[in-house]
């Protein structure tokens, strides 16, 4: 076949999807929480704590059910830098993503902290949660962490 | 267990965008030549599967396509996943297990260069918890390799050391995109990509793909003159809630080696599905690996990475090295998903 | 949520299966708890189409409709993705078709979805062109539905010349012609 001209085409090709879910009652009444600015977590098996909740034991697979309130402050227990900001990202400024211990849990959360830079951030650094001022019983009711001050 | 083998393997060349192609001009060489360079064609195949992704192409049922390339006619018994090829590769070797065909072609491919890959990856995660934050997969990766550093398990210059060897080694294959590093002083002197990663310690976005066939051991032995027998396959997955998780491991990595009886016999080569630096560590430690054995050869993950192509491009390049004479006993490894969620792992044997 | 929310039917799953077991939380108040969320995701590609389908569209461009055959198999394919399906083997022929073509199927469609879609309701129908071995999807207009029928000639109506780009949208819809019905039996297998 000949080679074809005029170089190659390229069109805009979008794909949206609305995807309404169902949260079930464990992780109902966790964003039911957030949405009142409180968060929750559930015992495993093994009477961890575990946020955010899940229905089912992360290591045996039973049914979980006992939902307890933890704090709204915790520890980073790993970060990373986002130097370049994607849409949907919680900020629209370079920030740490982490994953943060809420005292009071056994496992972390995965959310993105409010820093000035790579450097004001480390593990075991405390950090509180920033709330939405609008909240409607998603993640993003917390609209990121930021810094405590007096960092570990 | 029946003996299934690999009789032959085909790779397109890796590239960052092709962008004049669509993915049935794209893959179709590269299974034309898998069935070409053993004599057969399509109607000798008993079962065909194909691994690959929507959401690289934007598109719903995208794969369906790809079957134009194939030559589907007569009607062909045939499936897919939405995955790595490698576990398109795990439903071909059932199918034979279970008797109903005796050979199968299996192929899979990227064409990830239409959209923005990281960001696209964020639709693999926990739907309520993860995925509504929009973390790029590279920032995500970042986050194990804090865990790893965190703990002492590894360090930058370790991971430098990874990317230059892997890099390196890729200077003898042909299909490679990056071919060659910088020294590791060059390396570590670069800024963060996303601290602690950095460039080099991530991997290519790639557009290719792999065709592999396999046959059952009586056709192996007419179609491959010393074929690559899987001694051993399984797979297994950890949880993903990542934050439940400890990081620096991969327990599923370490339970599928057993499965499929990695240490059973020694090890030649191995090819590791670990798209970044720090995840080679965590792989090469479940599955057990000596310092004695080669990891990569072909270059691994961090010299192409087409995503959904780059698991079963790792079963290909051990099953080459054994058909060519150069390894009698290897082990690959896939991963799917971030942060080592799944894992297969494949043990292969020529005789 | 309180002890009364407790007895609200959540899941529907028939009984003795599977049994939703009771959560116990912290009094959280008496508003409605989160049952459903909306989490829209909308991503964008730069979509190349490939040498194909671009000679295809550049043929439409103007006012052609090129299909492509391999040079081992008459059967010529549009629009094609650069394969002839049956051999996977490349294509080495452009062929125009058309533009005239025969209606090898059709429904009528009552509910329209996307903003473009016409006035419900109306016909969908696939277009054999003369010379083509497979059918083309296209919206058939200016003809009463209960006059609509497999073997009904059509041609192609364009947007005007200075309206035309490197797209399928060149043809806004397919319209009935006046020459004899093709009889079924030959449309058999174009589909």
């Amino acid at each position: 076949m000949s080679d074809e001209q005029g170089g190659l085409l390229e069109a805009p090709l979008a794909i949206e999807y609305p995807f309404n879910r169902t949260t079930g009652p464990v992780i109902g009444a966790f964003l039911t929480g957030l949405r009142n600015e409180r968060v929750l977590g559930i015992r495993d098996t093994q009477g961890r704590v575990v946020c955010p909740p899940v229905e089912y034991d992360p290591q045996t697979g039973e049914p979980l059910t006992e939902m307890v309130e933890i704090g709204t402050e915790g520890t980073i227990t790993s970060w990373s830098w986002v130097a370049n900001v994607r849409e949907g990202q919680p900020l629209d400024r370079p920030h740490a993503l982490a994953f943060i211990r809420l005292d009071g849990a056994d496992t972390s959360m995965l959310h993105a902290v409010d820093a000035s830079g790579p450097d004001a951030v480390n593990t075991g650094a405390r950090v509180r949660i920033r709330w939405a001022p609008e909240r409607e019983g998603l993640i993003t009711d917390i609209a990121c962490f930021e810094l405590v001050g007096g960092a570990a | 267990m029946k003996d299934v083998a690999v009789v032959s393997v085909a790779q397109s060349d890796y590239v960052r965008a092709l962008s004049h192609l669509n993915e049935v001009e794209m893959i179709q060489p590269v299974i034309r030549q898998a069935l070409d360079q053993i004599g057969v064609g399509i109607s000798d195949i008993g079962f065909t599967c194909s691994g690959s992704s929507d959401y690289l192409a934007g598109q719903a049922f995208s794969f369906v396509m790809t079957l134009d390339a194939v030559g589907a006619w007569p009607p062909i018994m045939e499936s897919h996943v939405e995955m790595d090829g490698a576990w398109a590769l795990y439903e071909a070797w059932l199918k034979i297990q279970a008797g109903h065909a005796e050979t199968a072609l299996v192929y899979s491919y990227s064409k990830a260069s239409p959209g923005d890959l990281p960001r696209v990856l964020s639709r693999q995660l926990d739907p309520y918890y993860y995925a509504p934050l929009w973390p790029d997969s590279v920032a995500l990766a970042g986050l194990q390799a804090r865990a790893m550093l965190d703990e002492h398990k590894i360090d930058e210059a370790e991971m430098a050391g990874i990317a230059h060897r892997n890099r390196e080694a890729a200077r003898a294959n042909p299909h490679a995109q990056i071919k060659g590093s910088a020294t590791i002083d060059e390396l570590l002197a670069e800024d963060y990509l996303s601290d602690p990663l950095r460039l080099h310690d991530v991997p290519p976005i790639s557009d290719g793909g792999v065709a592999v066939v396999l046959a059952s051991a009586e056709k192996a032995a007419e179609w491959a003159d010393r074929p690559a027998f899987i001694r051993g396959i399984d797979h297994r997955v950890d949880s993903h809630s990542f934050g439940a998780r400890d990081l620096t491991r991969a327990p599923s990595i370490a339970t599928a080696a057993e499965k499929a009886g990695v240490h059973d016999g020694k090890i030649d080569v191995a090819e590791l599905h670990a798209p970044f630096t720090h995840q080679e560590k965590i792989v090469a430690t479940e599955l057990g690996l000596g310092d004695d054995v080669v990891i990569n050869p072909s270059g691994g993950p961090l010299a192409a990475n087409a995503m959904m192509a780059a698991g079963l491009v790792r079963i290909g390049e051990v099953a080459n090295r054994i058909m060519a004479g150069e390894a009698d006993r290897g082990v690959a490894h896939a991963t799917s998903g971030h942060l080592l969620q799944q894992n297969l792992v494949c043990v292969l044997e020529g005789n | 949520m309180s002890p009364a929310d407790n007895d609200r039917v959540i899941s529907t799953m028939p009984t003795g299966l599977w049994e939703q077991p009771a959560i116990s939380t912290p009094d959280l108040g008496d508003e409605e708890p989160v049952q459903r969320l909306r989490l829209p995701a909308s991503m964008v590609y730069r979509y190349n189409p490939g040498q194909a389908p671009t000679r295809y569209l550049r043929g439409l461009a103007q006012k052609k409709i090129l299909g492509e055959r391999s040079a081992s198999n008459p059967d010529v394919y549009v629009p094609s993705r650069g394969m002839n399906p049956t051999e996977g083997t490349p294509t080495s022929e452009q062929v125009e078709v058309g533009p005239k073509g025969t209606i090898s199927s059709f429904c009528v469609v009552h509910i329209g979805f996307g903003v473009n879609a016409p006035p419900t309701p109306f016909v969908s129908a696939l277009i054999l062109p003369d010379g083509a071995a497979v059918s083309l999807y296209g919206t058939l207009l200016e003809v009463p539905i209960e006059e609509v029928r497999i073997g009904m000639r059509v041609e192609p109506v364009w947007v005007p010349d200075d309206q035309l780009t490197t797209s399928s949208e060149n043809i806004t819809h397919w319209r009935p012609i006046d020459e004899p019905d093709v009889p079924a039996e030959q449309l058999k297998g174009h589909m």
